[in-house]
């Protein structure tokens, strides 16, 4: 096995990790959390291609610092969300954000 | 593909760190205090910085310790903090929803390790420039200029946003 299926194995369990994270657990700041988790595997990703691809180049590293700020924003406006709908609510349970559906 | 792994140094890095990620996103999920399950994930996150300099990536492992580490933890601790968690651990568990959810993330993981198996990685033709964050900031700067400022833009939208989604609202008078 080399090292690219490797680096590509971790990812995917790291990911379906974060996706199981995503699905069962209901505090909506350990979901945002597990969001990061998967966009940290798709970076692994990334990484372990710019160095094992057909082509090692740069471009993998610098795409995943793109990747990274975009996570970082996405961060931001969302804790940004749940205070304010903590606010409106008095909850973090992603359960009972339902308006939408009502 | 076979298991005839050759025990190199970079291997046992590999390994060492990938235990490490696995562990901390797992037991992230088992915890049921919510600090303890963000600590956890702050491990695992530290644990793909060690993966990224293995992968000569050095330049965005500091980035990741800096981002992850250091702000995204810490800003999910504050939006704990903020938030309240008295009736953590006692929610009624879901049984037939965590099954569905573990066989669906089982399955993909099947599929993607059966196709991370079954593709062909043609070996590297070049090398990686040995000075990577130099290359970095040449390509950054040079051929990314675009990009990066349009990043930057986003960013200070993102956070502007996010301030005024958090302000406290003033009473309607």
């Amino acid at each position: 096995m080399n090292m690219l299926a490797s680096y590509l194995t971790l990812a995917a369990v790291l990911f379906c990790v974060g996706l199981y994270g995503v699905i069962t657990k209901r505090n909506a700041i350990i979901v945002l959390l597990s969001v990061e988790l998967m966009l940290n595997a798709v970076n692994l990703n990334l990484i372990a291609f710019a160095k094992y691809g057909v082509q090692p180049s740069i471009t993998g590293q610098i795409f995943s610092l793109f990747t990274m700020t975009v996570a970082a924003a996405e961060a931001a406006v969302g804790v940004a969300i749940l205070v304010a709908i903590y606010r409106a609510r008095a909850s973090v349970n992603v359960d009972e954000f339902d308006e939408l559906r009502r | 593909m076979s298991f005839n792994i050759e025990w190199t140094g970079e291997f046992v890095a590999f390994f060492v760190l990938a235990v490490c990620a696995i562990v901390g996103a797992v037991m992230s999920l088992n915890f049921t205090k919510v600090v303890h399950m963000t600590l956890s994930l702050a491990f695992t996150f530290v644990s793909l910085a060690g993966l990224y300099v293995v992968l000569n990536a050095e330049f965005v492992a500091f980035v990741q310790v800096l981002l992850y580490v250091g702000a995204v933890t810490i800003l999910m601790i504050f939006g704990i903090m903020m938030t309240k968690h008295q009736d953590e651990g006692q929610e009624q568990s879901r049984p037939l929803l965590e099954t569905l959810a573990a066989i669906g993330c089982l399955c993909l993981l099947a599929i993607l390790i059966f196709a991370i198996r079954d593709a062909d990685f043609p070996a590297a033709a070049t090398a990686l420039p040995a000075d990577t964050t130099r290359e970095i900031g040449k390509t950054m700067f040079a051929k990314m200029a675009v990009p990066f400022e349009l990043v930057s833009v986003l960013l200070t939208v993102a956070f502007i946003g996010a301030v005024a989604l958090a302000k406290r609202e003033e009473e309607p008078r």
